[in-house]
Formats: structure tokens, sequence, C-alpha cells
């Protein structure tokens, strides 16, 4: 026996894959990540007696004919199409034995692959509940492979997977074991005859699949030309005149192939009529109470986000703070000391600080996800959605933009039309994220009055919930614009499983968030660092004399130096240059304007007390008009450029890694930022106009 | 023939009759096939999607595809 194994862990979506992975590799998971290649596969690991398996938890898919960049993961791993590896040395086909029908399908199409293959049934209590019986061997005696019955829970059924893995236990049937009607048998033959089985490239295991690929897709027929093209189009042809095509042909035969089967392993009704999920959907799903539902969600996720994630976010901060602090008095003094403190420390800081609040969105999609309330949410949701250009799917990507755009365009992965997913992307960013709440906080507080507006509303409150709304509308609005212009992606087909609702396990939740958390710190992180060092580079040269106070030395500085050549461009935003400073270093990240802003002020206690910050900021005088810098008028303008322009560069790069090109972040840059412009400049000049 | 796209109501009773579009494939090969009995189960808010229910699971699809699925009464 070899020893490194790898074997691929497939089946369709929602079942329980997932949970079955985690149960088999435990905590021993690493997330493989290819340049250039944007679905991250997750490996684990299973030792045995001088043997390592690697376990590869693929995307679900429901066949082998990819509809989504999940799916084409999947599927080219495994043929052995993924770059840079070949096909697995076997498969475990996972399959629901409450919905074995549809999951039958998938399996019968993975043995044609002639690997080793091995079938689990999961959810087997679930499916005695519904009365199902099913009989694991009869279905191992028809399919020809090994099959495995258990609940993904029980440890000692994982056990048992576990022995069957390690000791080798996998069955290569070889191709059509569904036996393809008659009909469609002699066109594969004629197709073997006359083409596949005098091309030596075509191994024999793969010769019966190559002639249904060549009956069922065009492009691959578009691929030949000559007598190969010929001899093509000839057994089409036979199908045809017998009223078939060859992808639909295919399909009915394995149909008809599983109708069989499931007629000798299974006893019970095959549809058990009303479950509980379809009586839960009768509210969830309602026309009114559906919509409602969802919009309640979605406050008490915020309301839990911004609540519970204080502490947690103090405790972050107060980290940073020691390790900074240590590693000033540490490090000799000098650049590397700024640079590390100044530089890399507070970059880092200032986006880990998020952390909490990502974390505990994760852990509400992951319960969302896990219970399948985000299918109901998006079936909701889709009809509204699709006429501004996106899908019932975007709504759990624009949900995480709340806390962090990062992990929310790696989550537009689901989304199938690559159009929507696009869009998606592309308005993502609208949403207000963390990063945007400090700034958010510090500007309000400091200019918009505290008053009570109506009933228990005040007009610092309902300023806070108008920004999130202009953001949600803003994301409306570009979508139905991007709509219009980008080009079509072709048809993709709309079907969109309902799962059964689960109530899902507490590790897969952990195990989730733990892992979105990690793509998070790794993604951000690594931008951060790099950013926050050209921006100390141009925060900190040319270096100050000596007796300068550090607000005197920025002014002096490279960033200082730009933000003065921006002021013209600037000033009829109602911005002076010192915004303009805090414009270019919050391209980082946007709190950084809280921090840069108490630096240029010169605030004496430790940078970010938005007390004395605002203070600071009330009494600036211009010293040629005499008139205060900051006014109402301005914090508003400088509210809305915060809330449309592009300031983030980790965004930026995950939209470049997810897309391939640097056309699409150059874009979203370039009309953001615009926008940006625009809508500042039409408020500040509109209101001075109007005498505000 | 009517199309699943025209059903408005709840409707235990369907069966697939003719399944055509670009959508053909992946409609059969979710189990969508003729000879398949369907149950129509609700509409979205917006009219689109819709919810069925095909050998046992319940499946939402946009009218794009509703209209490429022809079904009968029976029984």
């Amino acid at each position: 026996m070899k020893t490194y194994q790898r074997i691929a862990l497939a089946g369709n979506p929602n079942t329980g894959k997932t949970t079955l992975f985690n149960a088999l590799t435990g905590l021993r998971q690493r997330v493989g990540n290819y340049p250039g290649i944007t679905v991250e596969r997750k490996s684990g690991f299973l030792k045995s007696a001088g043997t390592t398996h690697e376990i590869i938890d693929l995307p679900g898919l429901y066949s082998l004919n990819p509809t989504s960049k999940d799916e084409e993961i999947a599927w080219q791993t495994l043929t052995g199409t993924y770059p840079f590896e070949p096909e697995p040395d076997a498969v475990i086909v996972v399959a629901d034995a409450t919905n074995l029908m549809r999951n039958l399908y998938l399996v019968t199409q993975i043995t044609d692959l002639g690997l080793p293959t091995m079938v689990v049934l999961t959810m087997m209590d679930a499916a005695r509940e519904q009365d199902r019986l099913i009989n694991p061997q009869a279905l191992q005696d028809t399919l020809g492979v090994p099959v495995v019955a258990l609940n993904a829970r029980n440890d000692a059924e994982v056990d048992q997977l576990k022995d069957a893995i390690t000791a080798g236990n996998f069955a290569t049937p070889g191709p059509l074991q569904w036996k393809p009607s008659v009909k469609l048998q002699k066109a594969i033959n004629h197709l073997r005859t006359g083409l596949i089985d005098s091309n030596d490239a075509i191994p024999e295991r793969a010769a019966d699949l190559e002639s249904l690929r060549l009956l069922a897709q065009d492009a691959a027929l578009d691929a030949l030309t000559g007598d190969a093209r010929a001899v093509v189009v000839e057994a089409r042809q036979m199908l045809e005149k017998e009223g078939l095509n060859g992808s639909a042909a295919e399909v009915l035969d394995r149909y008809n192939y599983i109708d069989e089967i499931l007629q000798t392993v299974c006893a019970g009704p095959v549809d058990p009529r009303k479950s509980i999920t379809e009586t839960i959907d009768r509210v969830v799903t309602h026309r009114i109470a559906g919509p409602a539902l969802f919009m309640g969600i979605l406050l008490l996720v915020f309301q839990a986000i911004f609540s519970w994630a204080g502490p947690f976010m103090d405790l972050i901060d107060l980290g940073f703070i020691t390790a900074s602090n240590w590693l000033a008095d540490t490090l000799p003094d000098g650049l590397l000391n700024s640079l590390v403190v100044d530089g890399v420390m507070a970059g880092l800081g200032g986006v880990m600080i998020f952390l909490p609040q990502i974390l505990i969105l994760f852990f509400f999609i992951a319960i969302l996800e896990g219970t399948g309330y985000m299918a109901r949410a998006a079936f909701v949701m889709d009809g509204f959605m699709m006429k501004i250009g996106m899908h019932g799917k975007s709504v759990l990507p624009l949900m995480s933009g709340f806390a962090c755009a990062v992990p929310g365009i790696m989550a537009t992965r689901g989304i199938e039309n690559y159009k929507e997913r696009l869009i998606t992307m592309m308005v993502l960013p609208f949403m207000a994220c963390s990063a945007r709440l400090p700034v958010y906080a510090l500007l309000i507080s400091a200019f918009v009055p505290g008053d009570t507006a109506f009933l228990f509303f005040t007009w610092q409150g309902l300023t806070f919930f108008g920004l999130y709304l202009f953001g949600i509308v803003m994301a409306a609005v570009a979508a139905t614009i991007f709509k219009k212009f980008l080009p079509g992606a072709g048809h993709t087909p709309f079907l969109m499983e309902l799962p059964t609702y689960k109530i899902p396990a507490f590790s897969n939740i952990l195990y989730q968030m733990g892992e979105r958390g990690w793509i998070f710190i790794k993604e951000a992180g690594k931008i951060i660092i790099v950013v926050s060092m050209g921006l100390w580079v141009l925060a900190s040269f040319p270096a100050g004399e000596p007796g300068m106070s550090s607000a005197e030395q920025l002014e002096n500085s490279y960033a200082g130096q730009i933000g003065k050549v921006i002021e013209p461009a600037i000033e009829p935003l109602g911005f002076d240059w010192k915004i303009g400073i805090g414009l270019i270093t919050s391209f980082a990240a946007r709190e950084v304007l809280v921090a840069t802003m108490s630096t240029i002020y010169s605030v004496q206690s430790d940078d970010e007390d938005i007390t004395s910050l605002r203070e600071m900021m009330l009494s600036d005088v211009n010293p040629e008009t005499g008139e205060p810098v900051f006014t109402l008028l301005t914090a508003i303008s400088l509210l809305i450029f915060f809330a449309l322009a592009m300031q983030c560069m980790s965004t930026l790069a995950i939209v470049k890694r997810e897309t391939n090109s640097w056309k699409w972040p150059a874009i979203m840059f370039g009309y953001m930022t615009a926008l940006a412009y625009f809508m500042s400049f039409v408020v500040y000049q509109g209101g001075k106009l109007l005498g505000f | 023939m009517p199309k699943l796209s025209d059903i408005l109501t709840p409707a235990e009773n369907l069966r697939v009759t003719r399944v055509t579009g670009p959508a053909l494939n992946r409609m059969l090969e979710m189990g969508i096939t003729p000879g398949t009995a369907i149950d129509f189960i609700r509409q979205a808010p917006l009219g689109f999607p819709i919810e069925i229910k095909v050998r046992g699971f319940l499946v939402a699809l946009r009218k794009s595809e509703a209209d490429h699925i022809e079904v009968d009464h029976h029984g």
C-alpha cells in the first residue's frame, strides 16, 4: 500500500458531508490556497499504520456537469483536471439517506470515473424517522461498491468508517453500471468503433465516458473537425431518429436505473407527505411573514454584533497596545522601532480589532446556514434581488459586508451566475462595514446634535441608521446600473434546493467560524502589513527637525505635502488639507482616519480618545477666514464620502483574486471614489447654497 | 399543456410531461424528468421563484425555468 493516499470526499450539498469531514479528521485540517484559483478546498488527515490518508473535502455538487465555480472545483478534482495535481487515489461519495434518489444520481456518475470508490450513507436516523428502511447491504450488492451507513455524529460509527478507509475498503466497479438503454448503447458503440477505440490517448476505462461526453456536450463536438466530427454527428443522428438527445437520454437512463435500485434496497414511502420542514416553511417563506422574519433576524444579528463584541474588542485593543509598548521599549530606538510600532502594529491592530464582530457575524451565519434557513432567505428575497441584477444567494454575502467586505466577497462563490456574482461583489463595499463605524461615531458625536428628534429617537441615532440605509440604497442603485451595462454571462439554471431543517452541530459552527475568521486574518492581514508600512513611510519622511511637535512633523511629511497638493481638489467638498491627510492614510483601513486626526490635532492622551479629539476638531478655525474648519455640513459631506468611497486595499486585493484580473478592482475603485466625490460635492455645495 | 409557470396555487397532483429550454440538462439531472410527479408548494413574495417538491425534496425555480416545464394533472 502507498504511504500517502489522496481520497476525495464528494457529495450533494446538505448531505452532512462537512460534519462527516470534521468527524473524520478532527483538527488536522488545512485550507488549500492556490494562486490564481478562486475557490479553496479543505484537506484533512487520517493516519493509519504506515499510511497518511489525505481527505480532500470537495465543495458540494449535484452532478459532474458543473454549473457553478464550486461545482467546477469538485469536478476538476475528481477528474484529475485540477491544476498541478493528479486524480485522487480513491473517492468517498456521501449520500443522504433521506434523499437517496437524487443523491444516487451523483453516485452513478462517480462510479463511472473508474476510481476506487466507497459510498457513505448519512442521516440514517432521519430516514428511519420517516419510516424509510434502507438496506445498505443490498445497495452495496447492486452498486458493486462498499456501502457504509452511519450518522456522522455517532463516534463509534465514524470509527468504523475510519477502519474501512484505512483498510482500503474501496471498489472499482467499472463504468456504465447503470446500463444504458439499447438505443444509447448503439450510439456509444458507434463512437467507440468509429473513433475512440483507435485513439490510444484515451484509456479503456475512460472510453465510455468520452463517448457520452461527445454525445451530450456541444462544446465537445465543436472541438472536432473532419472525419472525427462526422462520426460524432452520425452517432447523434442515431439518437435523434429515436426522438432522443444525448444528454437527456443519459440522464433518463440513469434515473431508470436508480428507480430500479430503490425498489430492491428501499422500503417505506419514497415521498413522505408533509414533513416538519414543510410546516415550518409555511411561516418562514410566507409572502408577508417571510420577509418580516428575515428583517427581524437581520436586526437581531446587528444588535448582537454591536452589543456583544465590545468587551472583546477592548481586549484586543489592550493586547495590541501592550505588545506595541513592549516592542517600543525592547527594540532599539530608531527607524525600525518606529516602523514596527507605528507602522505594522498600528495598522494590524486597527484591523484585528474587528475580529470579534466578524466572528460573531460568522457565528450567526453558520447557524442560519446550518439550519437550512439561509436558502429560505434566498427564496424570499430572490424576486427582489433579481430585479436589481443579483441573486437570492447574494443576501448572505451582502449581510457579511456589514462586518467586513473581505469575507463577504469570498462568500459570493456559491452564486452560479457569473454576472450576478460579479454585481454582488461590485456593490458589496457599500454595505457599512465595521471599519466605517469609528469614523461615523467620531463625526456624528462631534457634529450632530444629540437632541431628540421624535419619540425616543435622537438625531445622532437617526444619522447612524440613515448612513446604513444610504449604503444599502446606493448598493441597489449601483446594482441596477451594472445590470444594464454588464454583458450577460449566458443562462445559468436557477434550481435552488431548500434543504430540510436541521439542528446544526455546535462543532460545525465553531469550525466554520474559525476557518472564516482565519481567512479574514490571513487575507486582510497581509495586505494591511504592506499598506501600513507604505503609509508609515509617507507619514514619517522627511523626518522632522528636532523640537518639532508630531503634528508639525506630519504636516511636513510626504503625506502632509500630498494633503496640501490635493487640497484644491477636495476643497469643494468642504475638506482642508488635514482631512486630505486623513483620506490618504485611511486607504489602509477607513478607521485609520480617527488615529490620523488624533495625530494632526496632537491629542495628548493615547491617540484615540474621541472626547478630546472632538473638542479639538470643534474649536479648529481656518486661519485665513476665521471660520470654523468643521461645520455640520463638512461633517455630513465627510460622512457621505466615507460611506461611498473605496478606501480599502484589502477589498481590492480580494476582488482581484476572485475575478482573476485587475480590471474589476480598478473599476470598483474608480466608480466608488468618483461617486463619493460627486455626492459629497453636491451635498456640500448644495448645502452652502441653501445657507447652511 | 399548462406550463409550470402558469400554476399559481398549491397543487399536489401534477406530473411533468415535457422539459425543454437552456436549463434542460440540469433540470433532468435534478430529477425533474418526464413522468415525474411534482407538488406545487408556493410562490415567493413577488410571484417568483416558486417552490416545488420533486422526488421527495424541495427546490425553488425561477420563471425562466418554470416556463420550460410542461405539466398535466393526474389522479
